[in-house]
């Protein structure tokens, strides 16, 4: 019973150092006995990133964890309290913006957000005094804040748009700023949501083109700018064709006039052209430079496509009838990316290349329609083949038969 | 009677051997193109072996280091490199986003799609532009003179 | 015949006895009455049979069973091996048309009565033969390792499963491991090409040398009519008469496979994607549907029996039934048609019709 008593009590004993040993946070504590709006930054915290560095309430709030009374939260021990919205992203910025400070956490972390953010449309209406725009706490919420990199994180790059339209695409929100609230809508009809859907991160999102701390959008002149950062070899033919000093004159927001801003579909070939679905008839009419490139440009394409098809059609119709025709389908693969090209010039805004490249894949449609050609030949000698060894198997036939007959019109011995 | 039974067994002599001549000249004729095309078929052609799974992708003195190829491989296009280091690689040359044929880059080290700039490293891994999927990459042997390129299944 | 072959039979008949077995051929006859027709079923199925081991040899010759190398075999066969296309579909669609004209020959079999006695153990050596030509649809099938072959070994092979105590052992069996797989593919090239061809020769041996020794069964109903005077005793010689004839058929069934071959040659199908998810419309092939097509109209419990294994436990019967209906119809040992039986036919036959109609659809 001795022995037991003195088990027992060593146990206690243990339990009860270590459970003093743990440094008591008096803010999280008192907190989380509170009422729910007092409460829920202590229950939060524990996901924060701020928690798993080791940092407590006190750091960002000031006031001293360790006094375990009201006194905890006195001017005396520097408790600074909870900013106001203008406030905060200097509030933030007491260490974000301390590199010496950043780098003791993380070597590479930026630490210019604040200046960033200062020159944005966010940054300086709220110091203006403008109450409804984005803080730092707006995008990356506060107490249970996560690294962009963590996916449930409301600035990873597949929640950003979410993020955004949060206040963009609230109407009563937006009352006042005269800006469309249909942004984010238009976005998710795009090529770039659908890519990022499928999990590409490298797709473009809302801060990929307007930027996160200095989220500014891009000016007419620099529209083709931003493209071009992805969109390389378009960015470079359209900046040297005869739209881009022109757009630039004329104020024109160069890719965008075409491919739109926000809602930036798959082009079809047919926005190239004269016709009612063409893009160039917008500006441009019967009789100009403009019209006649156009029209001879989608006439290019038009053929291309064409030859194309046919020689496609050809080799799997002999395909299926069971003939090799792996080489013309190689060669015929350089067709098509004679057409992925040309669709590429198209932005010279000149027919000259276009046409270069999509003659040259006529020529290759062209060779691989005439393996068909040969294949499918092939395909009916084997039929006239078939034809004769029919025509023997007949004439076995009426021989016998006719044996037949012979024999059983002779009366039996 | 003579004639009446000839008359019976349908023209006599004559046409027996007439029907004699149809039925063996059908049945050696048929038969002759039953045999043909089995005689045909058990002869072994010049491509000795069904090709989707492994070709001969060169020989080892047609490529010089930090050097590319494209070659047939099934009915696709692929890509054999001999790297800087001497090393032998192969992808399927098809590029992942709209399937232009990719090429080696020697002043870069890597492999470039000529469409859309589409950029991918030795390890066939999708690393710049529009390409979302990295190169399926195949094994590489060198049997005697032979690069033999298979793909795994 | 000429003294030269008279010669080399005579050599033959000293050493093999062949003289007696070439006196039975002589003497041998075939009776002629309205059903003759459905003599010829008979041989054609072997007639098909002969054609299926002739262009399977071909086949062996260049195949490879391995999920590797399959289908690029059976490509490389169609492709690239002279006349290989030829013999590829003549194998394929000689494989139907056998099953097809063993159905006939046993549906004719049936109704005719050919199987009550003394000639029950044709029947049952026929009925085992009819299983083993479906086994070889069913295993020759997945050996192109398409798409199509592959899930529908897939399904196949799970309905063994659904038989309690025996299905788990009958399924791991059948696919030489828990799931589809190149073991599978191995274990069905060998039931393919060696297993059930054994199995088939001996049975097939068995089967021929009954339907000699008993010669060829005349119809109750014409068997009446001759006894009561209305028809004559009618028959012809096999050699050379009916063997002459047979030929035509074989003839013509050769036109139709050359026709079939080249106007509309077997698919190769897509490489089969074991991670892939199956296809729409996934299902066996047309002498299974009406089975599979039964399966699928069940209740999911029919009284304590989980539906499906109900299903098969209905079939396995019915099988059986059918494999001793010589013994259930002993009545027609004595002549006498038992309706009942006809009947019984009748529906098989018709459920069988409807119920592949159906799946079709």
């Amino acid at each position: 019973m001795r022995v037991l008593g003195t088990i027992a009590a060593l146990i206690f004993w243990a339990v009860g150092s270590a459970m003093a040993a743990a440094p008591k946070d008096s803010c999280i504590t008192c907190h989380l006995e509170l009422e729910r709006k007092q409460s829920e930054p202590a229950k939060k915290f524990d996901s924060d990133i701020h928690h798993q560095a080791g940092l407590g309430c006190a750091d960002c709030h000031g006031g001293d964890p360790k006094d375990e009374s009201m006194n905890a939260m006195s001017r005396a021990k520097g408790f600074r309290g909870a900013p106001k919205k203008n406030q905060v992203p200097e509030f933030c910025a007491r260490c974000h913006s301390d590199i010496a400070y950043m780098h003791r956490f993380n070597p590479k972390m930026r630490a210019d957000q604040l200046s960033q953010y200062l020159t944005s449309v966010h940054g300086k209406r709220l110091k203006q005094g403008d109450t409804k725009v984005a803080a730092c706490v707006d995008c990356h919420s506060v107490h249970d804040i996560l690294p962009a990199s963590d996916t449930r994180s409301p600035v990873h790059p597949m929640n950003i748009a979410t993020t955004c339209a949060h206040c963009h695409a609230d109407p009563n929100h937006m009352k006042g700023y005269n800006i469309p609230t249909d942004q984010v809508e238009k976005y998710h009809k795009s090529v770039h949501a659908e890519i990022l859907a499928q999990g590409d991160t490298s797709a473009p999102t809302c801060s990929t083109c307007h930027g996160n701390h200095g989220a500014t959008p891009p000016g007419v002149n620099s529209v083709a700018n931003v493209c071009g950062t992805c969109h390389v070899f378009f960015a470079q033919l359209f900046e040297s064709s005869p739209h881009g000093p022109a757009f630039a004159q004329m104020g024109l927001p160069g890719c965008v006039q075409c491919h739109s801003n926000h809602e930036i579909v798959k082009p079809s070939d047919d926005w190239v052209g004269v016709s009612s679905t063409s893009v160039c008839v917008t500006c441009h009419s019967a009789g100009d430079k403009g019209y006649t490139a156009a029209q001879k440009m989608a006439g290019d394409l038009a053929k291309l496509k064409t030859f194309y098809g046919r020689a496609e059609d050809i080799l799997s119709t002999a395909e299926r009838s069971g003939m090799e025709v792996s080489s013309p389908k190689v060669e015929l693969a350089s067709a098509h990316e004679a057409l992925v090209k040309a669709r590429v010039n198209v932005h010279t805004f000149n027919d000259a290349g276009v046409q270069k490249l999509t003659d040259q894949g006529v020529e290759i449609s062209q060779k691989a329609y005439q393996a068909g050609v040969v294949a499918l030949h092939e395909r009916d000698v084997r039929r006239k083949g078939l034809g004769v060894s029919l025509v023997f198997i007949v004439l076995a036939i009426s021989g016998l038969y006719l044996k037949i007959r012979q024999s059983e019109s002779r009366p039996h011995t | 009677m003579e004639s009446s039974d000839r008359a019976r067994s349908g023209g006599g002599q004559p046409g027996r051997r007439w029907i004699n001549i149809l039925l063996g000249s059908g049945v050696l004729a048929s038969i002759a193109s039953f045999l043909y095309p089995a005689i045909r078929y058990i002869i072994p052609t010049q491509v000795a072996e069904s090709t989707s799974r492994s070709v001969v992708a060169g020989k080892i003195n047609e490529l010089k280091l930090n050097t590319g190829r494209v070659f047939k491989f099934g009915s696709k296009p692929a890509l054999l490199v001999h790297t800087a280091a001497g090393e032998w690689k192969a992808f399927s040359a098809v590029c992942t986003h709209l399937n232009c044929t990719v090429q080696y880059r020697e002043d870069r080290h890597d492999i470039w799609c000529a469409c859309h700039n589409g950029v991918y490293d030795l390890t066939g891994r999708n690393v710049s532009g529009p390409p979302p999927r990295p190169l399926e990459e195949f094994e590489v042997h060198v049997q005697g003179e032979d690069i033999v390129v298979t793909r795994n299944a | 015949m000429s003294t030269l072959s008279r010669r080399i039979l005579a050599w033959l008949d000293e050493r093999f006895g062949a003289g007696s077995i070439e006196d039975f051929l002589r003497h041998k006859t075939v009776p002629q009455h309205r059903h003759t027709v459905w003599y010829y079923f008979g041989g054609m199925t072997l007639f098909l049979f002969v054609i299926q081991v002739l262009t399977g040899i071909l086949l062996l010759l260049y195949y490879r069973p391995t999920p590797n190398d399959a289908f690029e075999s059976v490509q490389y066969i169609v492709t690239q091996v002279r006349f290989g296309w030829l013999i590829r579909s003549i194998h394929s669609w000689s494989a139907n048309l056998m099953v097809f004209t063993a159905f006939v020959h046993m549906f004719s079999v049936y109704f005719l009565k050919a199987y009550r006695k003394p000639r029950e153990l044709t029947w049952i050596s026929g009925m085992l033969l009819l299983f083993i030509v479906m086994g070889f649809g069913f295993s020759g099938y997945l050996l192109p390792w398409n798409t199509l072959a592959f899930f529908a070994t897939k399904v196949g092979t799970e309905m063994a499963g659904a038989v309690p105590v025996a299905g788990k052992w009958m399924l791991t069996f059948l696919r030489g491991g828990e799931e589809v797989t190149g073991a599978t593919l191995t274990r069905f090239f060998g039931f393919h090409v060696a297993v059930l061809p054994g199995l088939a020769t001996v049975l097939l041996a068995m089967h021929l040398l009954l339907v000699q020794r008993l010669g060829m069964s005349v119809p109750p109903s014409v068997e009446r009519a001759i006894a009561e005077g209305r028809e004559p005793t009618r028959s012809m010689p096999f050699f050379p008469n009916f063997l002459l004839r047979d030929i035509i058929g074989w003839y013509a069934a050769l036109g139709v496979l050359g026709a079939l071959a080249a106007i509309f040659p077997w698919e190769l199908g897509t490489k089969a994607d074991p991670f892939a998810s199956a296809p729409a419309g996934i299902r066996p092939e047309w002498y299974f549907l009406f089975m599979f097509q039964t399966l699928k109209y069940l209740p999911p419990k029919i009284l304590f029996l989980e539906g499906e294994f109900a299903g098969l436990v209905g079939f396995g019967l019915a099988g059986a039934v059918w494999v001793i209906v010589p013994f259930l119809d002993y009545r027609a040992g004595f002549g006498r048609v038992t309706r009942f039986f006809t009947g019984l036919g009748i529906f098989a036959l018709g459920f069988m019709v409807v119920m592949s109609a159906l799946a079709l659809r």
